[in-house]
């Protein structure tokens, strides 16, 4: 019956119609994180608050702590009028508090499952969510195996409606250690119900790389490696690691953010025209592109490392990562990263593709430059055509997103000289402001079903394909070399792109 | 900041937005759209201005406003022109007409109008009958009209149905989204049934409570029974009767709604009536044709008159 229904007042022309989530409830592992508290809270605040999220939804908190649901109510309740994006409407609160649960207890603990388990059923009857349930698990990826068995053990894995679970990065710490993670959370949840978090694909700039290549015949003709020179993929941040050695040591920035939201950025501005935007047509082309990839030896000429030290930075003394609390004053952790890679296919052959990452960087950004090759003749005086560069398209995926183009353009006077001017899109400071969070999105898609912008294992296990030869190569070369802070990385970073002419465009 | 032109001309103020730009280089956003907003000028004109500023944060785009003053005054061109932090993310030019030129607001506006971008006509006011007709509308692509403030709303909404042209479209339809969204996922879940019929309940002069029972009776196909209420403002109830019990969905505060469907509990739903420029931004949001909402208002014929009254 359910597949014969037309649902009559379903008219896909109605654009209007927001897609709400059908009836469900969250429960999350790890709410006393930070994550938790800045991001996902309020981001449930923000879609409730926009109407998408369904009457009776229900949230539930599992921690050890000594709380009552009115306790962990208070929290939410602080974390969304702090963090929340929209503003903080009573009426709409109360809804959500209404559902609110918290669940007392420790991932070893199996009475704490039983009564997970019960108040989910006492849910499905009270609030009417229907046996279905998202787990999203904010726990560092070691307790996967146990709370992944404890949720089967209390029966939480199956039953009527849909159970799916959410699970963030890091999605192992190599190859082997991915496959394990992997094949944990699948031995307990079917692949179409995990949904790997990588927030940087819930961004409106990142979906629209995709209407930017495809929507448009303008870019698409030169978007090759006939007239595209080489690629810049940055993700700079100026914040330093205080705080955060738990989760950062031995991590380092490749693993952090290169193995998942650079080759995910990537994937999108390589990939070929997906055949449609359906969910299994956009992953079958960004598998088949991180499968052409990889990284371009010897791996000490083109990749490097970094790591800050102490100083000045923007007004403020700043330490460097080994005075940082919770780092051992010998680690070898990296603060910055860059790699070289190389696309195999006929678009891209002979296009190098280099990623980069760091903490303590000169400002905080993101974008993904599109370096074009020199016009092969210039019918100018080489005095004309001195102060030009290489052409340039930028896509800003934050702060102040937007697409920037840069190309020549006659200096105004009486003789010929060409300069480089810059052509921007911002979509408005304020686009940034009443456009949604990319977690609002993601927990959306979740509660949906819609996996398109999560990726899948076979991505997962791609990515560490591509960057296991180099960490190894890096494993073995002791300390990474020290960059100031403010400034934009090793010198050694700047020596990759040298060897071949190129230089980093500064952000 | 603000900039009074007195006693202008449409090529004086261009001439001035130039000369803004270049000197402080501020108005370089990409504007996505123009939106002309014709009204008469009175004490409503700054909320409209306002809304549209709101608006603006999601959708940067020039706004200009056409301001009718006093028909009996001489012929004259009050210009202001507002950017910065009084504008919004947008640019505001102001056009106070007197005279015989309060009739040629498409004369003033059309110098003004951004290269290319798309143009929406909104009126906050009582609109025209016809808004294709109008000069000002018939120069835009999608015409944002306003029935609940016109001083018969109903008759209003009723007339829009029989001049409806592709591009129309009414707030009174946007304040009903969030309405119909419910009622939509709520037809998502079992038990999959027929509805045999509906009954919409609300104001006995609120557009929106018109729209809506004419867009279930265009889409359901059945009985649609229309109740008046004084009750509440605005839209008051909606159930659509199904075999196993109906589907209700109740809001008697004009904040909170119930929602209640057989075998599940009743849940309420923050149902809150929507601000204009929540409105607008929806509205600004897509600039082709609304075939739904054509075929809501085609609904208004089917609609059974007034039926029952609930009163206070």
């Amino acid at each position: 019956m359910a597949r014969s229904w037309q649902n009559p007042l379903r008219d896909e022309r109605d654009k209007r119609l927001p897609r709400i989530a059908g009836p469900a409830s969250l429960v999350i592992f790890g709410v006393t994180g930070d994550l938790a508290r800045k991001k996902l809270m309020p981001a449930i605040y923000d879609l409730a608050n926009r109407g998408l999220l369904p009457p009776g939804f229900a949230l539930i908190g599992f921690a050890r702590r000594d709380w009552a649901d009115q306790d962990f109510g208070e929290i939410v309740h602080d974390a969304v009028a702090e963090h929340a994006r929209t503003p903080f409407r009573e009426s709409v609160w109360q809804r959500l508090a209404e559902g609110i649960r918290f669940v007392p207890g420790s991932f070893d603990d199996n009475e704490a499952f039983q009564r997970l388990a019960k108040t989910v059923t006492e849910l499905d009857d009270e609030r009417g969510t229907g046996g279905n349930h998202a787990f999203y698990l904010s726990v560092p990826p070691g307790a996967f195996p146990v709370v992944t068995q404890q949720l089967a053990k209390a029966g939480l894995t199956g039953g009527d409606g849909w159970r799916r679970v959410v699970v963030e990065k890091p999605f192992g710490h190599d190859l082997k250690s991915a496959c394990e993670l992997n094949a944990i959370v699948n031995s307990v949840f079917a692949e179409e119900s995990v949904f790997r978090i990588d927030h940087y694909l819930g961004k409106e700039t990142v979906q629209n790389i995709l209407a930017l290549r495809f929507a448009n015949q303008l870019f698409e003709p030169i978007w090759n490696a006939n007239y595209v020179d080489h690629v810049q993929i940055t993700m700079a941040e100026d914040i330093g690691l205080g705080g955060r050695a738990g989760y950062y040591d031995g991590i380092g920035a490749a693993r952090d953010v290169i193995q998942n939201h650079l080759l995910q950025l990537l994937a999108f501005t390589a990939m070929e025209e997906p055949l449609s935007f359906e969910p299994s047509q956009l992953r079958a082309e960004k598998v088949k592109v991180l499968r052409a990839t990889s990284p371009v030896e010897p791996f000490d000429e083109t990749t490097a490392r970094g790591q800050y030290g102490g100083g000045w930075q923007g007004g403020a003394k700043v330490p460097g990562l080994l005075q940082e609390e919770g780092f051992a004053p010998d680690s070898t952790t990296e603060t910055y990263a860059a790699v070289t890679l190389a696309v195999q296919n006929r678009r891209w052959a002979g296009v190098p593709f280099y990623l980069r990452s760091g903490k303590r960087l000169g400002r905080r950004v993101t974008e993904v430059a599109v370096v074009f090759k020199r016009a092969p003749h210039l019918p100018f005086d080489s005095t004309a055509t001195e102060e030009l560069g290489q052409n340039a398209l930028v896509i800003r995926v934050q702060p102040d997103e937007g697409v920037t183009m840069r190309f020549g353009s006659k200096v105004p006077g009486t003789t010929m000289e060409v300069r480089d001017v810059t052509m921007d899109f911002g979509y408005g400071h304020a686009f940034t402001e009443s456009s949604p969070e990319a977690y609002e999105r993601l927990i959306l898609d979740v509660l949906l079903g819609e996996p398109s912008l999560f990726p899948g294992n076979d991505e997962v296990e791609l990515s560490w394909q591509i960057l296991d030869p180099v960490l190894e190569h890096w494993a073995a070369k002791g300390a990474p070399e020290t960059y100031p802070p403010g400034s934009w990385g090793p010198p050694s970073a700047d020596a990759v792109l040298a060897r071949t002419g190129r230089s980093w465009r500064r952000p | 900041m603000i900039i009074d032109l007195p006693s202008t001309t449409t090529s004086q103020v261009n001439s001035k937005l130039v000369e803004l730009r270049e000197r402080g280089g501020a108005v370089a956003l990409g504007r996505v759209l123009t939106l002309v907003i014709v009204a008469d000028d009175g004490a409503g004109l700054e909320h409209a201005i306002e809304a549209a500023n709101a608006a603006s944060r999601e959708h940067p785009s020039r706004i200009i406003v056409a301001a009718r003053g006093s028909r009996t005054a001489a012929a004259r061109i009050d210009g202001q022109i507002r950017i910065g932090g009084d504008a919004g993310a947008s640019e505001v030019i102001v056009l106070r007409l007197y005279g015989p030129l309060a009739g040629q607001g498409k004369s003033a506006v059309i110098p003004l109008l951004l290269p290319d971008a798309p143009i929406v006509t909104w009126w906050p006011g009582a609109g025209p009958a016809v808004p294709a007709d109008d000069p000002l509308g018939a120069i835009a692509q999608r015409r944002i009209t306003d029935s609940a403030a016109a001083r018969n709303p109903v008759r209003t909404v009723r007339a829009r149905a029989k001049n409806y042209v592709p591009g129309d479209t009414d707030l009174a339809w946007t304040r009903l989204t969030n309405w119909r969204a419910q009622l939509v996922a709520a037809l998502d879940v079992p038990p999959f049934e027929p509805v045999t019929g509906a009954t919409v309940t609300g104001e006995a002069d609120s557009p929106s409570t018109e729209l809506l029972a004419g867009w279930l009776a265009a889409y359901l196909r059945v009985p649609v029974k229309r109740v008046t209420t004084t009750t509440a403002e605005g839209i008051v109830a909606v159930s659509l009767q199904r075999p196993s019990g109906d589907i209700e969905l109740h809001r008697p505060d004009g904040k909170v709604g119930t929602l209640t469907q057989p075998g599940q509990p009743a849940r309420r739903i923050a149902l809150q009536r929507r601000s204009v420029s929540e409105a607008l931004i929806e509205e600004l949001r897509r600039l082709d044709p609304d075939e739904v909402y054509e075929r809501a208002l085609r609904g208004l014929s089917l609609l059974r008159t007034k039926s029952k009254v609930i009163s206070a």
